[in-house]
């Protein structure tokens, strides 16, 4: 069955963790919460696809985890902060992971965070239907001068 | 009787908390993060209150995929911090307040709030980050804390509207509650920020600043705040933020802001930080004609304290 329609399809590099996709990526986040035991990172690292077994995943999971593909797994129902359990066992940062997934390079990656991070301008919208709304803005200002 | 006298919104950043345990605060990076919570502390020092409430969301340390409520208030006595990987956080073991938080818990679902009652829990860096923020890092947490849990994780966490609506029911479970007590509200998370996914590392200032100003000014106005807009503006996690608005729900519609801050990154995250004191703070005055001059003055200056931060943080 193909994956329902949302609005929030809509907005670029964003893989929402609906209840849809929790749902479907039960086994790569109940997997991925499973690494928070030492025993089971060890049994994990040992042998990937035979500890894999014991979850019930389907052929893309399967080699979405077996490939590091952090991006297809949170497309297939895995989410952030349990992925983020699968890159500490492989002694990643964060940083590392959000590199990754967002295709640049460590360096430039923490580079685009300190000068502010990546601006959402031209980053709300794939269909460019939606622009930002001038009402989030408040006119009152709390602080003076 | 109970009161909730002010509300603090935090951050709660896990790259904060790992800055503190390998005492890095001093670094350029993080000083700037830190220094920013200086007069925050002075803030909470003078005002002392019995009680924080905690709202905050769970990082698949308590909560995995097994069990999501929307809203689990923690009623147990204690809440030690959770193993999120790295060994648990070097923090004080959480302390509750059965009482009172049963007593919210008993009021607020017969407001038609359907909470999530959790008898046993360990806290992650969401709870604890703003707690070290708010109070350093002392032996022994200076309060009781009753955390609220709050789905963030999977899509659709609870609207700003309920959220507001659930800050309300609480402040009036909490005055209803016989003991003197003097109760602060924290909502963390935030502020702008994407952790996942192509965008990572979005932040957007300009959203979040008038988040702050509406916060503070016109908080029914954020509660209009559609998902979808956290989303695209904030980030797919910035959609945290509605947490903010149990804290503001439980305040008086007109409050004083004693204190801001703001700044960006801390990690992958805009840091941000708001004081709200309700105007009357009624649990103050009240305690004092009952307790005499000394608590009386001790109120005076925990208010000029507060006086004193707003007007520098508006210099």
């Amino acid at each position: 069955m193909p994956r329902t329609p949302q609005d929030y399809d809509d907005i670029p590099g964003t893989f929402v963790f609906d209840a849809e996709r929790s749902r479907e990526g039960y086994g790569i986040n109940m997997f991925c919460m499973s690494l928070m035991k030492d025993a089971n990172r060890k049994a994990f690292k040992a042998d990937e696809p035979e500890y894999l077994k014991r979850f019930p995943l389907t052929a893309e999971q399967r080699e979405a985890i077996l490939e590091r593909d952090y991006n297809r797994m949170l497309e297939l129902g895995g989410n952030i902060y349990f992925t983020a359990k699968l890159g500490a066992t492989d002694g990643h940062s964060f940083q590392h992971l959000a590199a990754v997934m967002t295709g640049a390079t460590q360096e430039d990656y923490a580079k685009m965070m300190l000068a502010g991070g990546r601006s959402v301008e031209g980053n709300r919208s794939k269909s460019g239907r939606d622009k930002p709304k001038a009402k989030t803005r408040s006119k009152a200002r709390s602080r003076r001068g | 009787m109970a009161n909730i006298i002010a509300g603090v919104a935090s951050s709660h950043v896990p790259a904060i908390g790992a800055a503190i345990d390998n005492k890095r605060t001093e670094e350029p990076y993080w000083k700037r993060v830190f220094s920013g919570f200086e007069r925050s502390k002075q803030w909470m020092a003078t005002t002392k209150p019995d009680v924080a409430i905690v709202v905050y969301n769970d990082h698949a340390s308590a909560f995995s995929v097994e069990l999501i409520p929307t809203f689990a208030l923690g009623c147990a006595a204690e809440f030690p911090p959770a193993d999120e990987g790295w060994g648990p956080r070097p923090v004080p073991v959480v302390k509750g307040h059965p009482a009172l938080a049963s007593h919210i818990a008993q009021s607020v679902i017969l407001d038609e709030f359907d909470l999530t009652i959790v008898n046993k829990m360990e806290v992650d860096h969401g709870l604890t980050v703003p707690l070290n923020l708010l109070f350093g890092s002392p032996r022994e947490w200076p309060c009781r804390v009753i955390p609220l849990a709050v789905n963030v994780v999977m899509y659709p966490p609870p609207t700003g509207h309920r959220c507001y609506m659930l800050g309300r029911a609480i402040r009036k479970a909490v005055e209803s509650y016989p003991e003197d007590l003097k109760v602060v509200m924290f909502g963390t998370g935030g502020m702008s920020h994407q952790i996942s996914g192509p965008r990572a590392g979005l932040i957007n200032s300009k959203f979040d600043k008038a988040f702050l100003d509406n916060l503070s000014k016109d908080p029914a106005k954020l509660t209009r705040i559609p998902h979808l807009e956290y989303m695209r503006e904030a980030g797919a996690e910035g959609i945290e933020m509605v947490m903010w608005l149990i804290m503001r729900g439980a305040l008086d519609a007109k409050v004083e802001e004693v204190y801001r801050f703001y700044t960006v990154p801390a990690s992958n995250t805009a840091v941000g930080h708001i004081i709200l004191e309700n105007r009357g703070r009624t649990a103050g005055k009240r305690a004092g004609a009952r307790k005499g001059g000394g608590e009386r003055r001790r109120q005076a200056v925990a208010r000029r304290g507060g006086e004193r931060i707003a007007s520098k943080a508006r210099r």
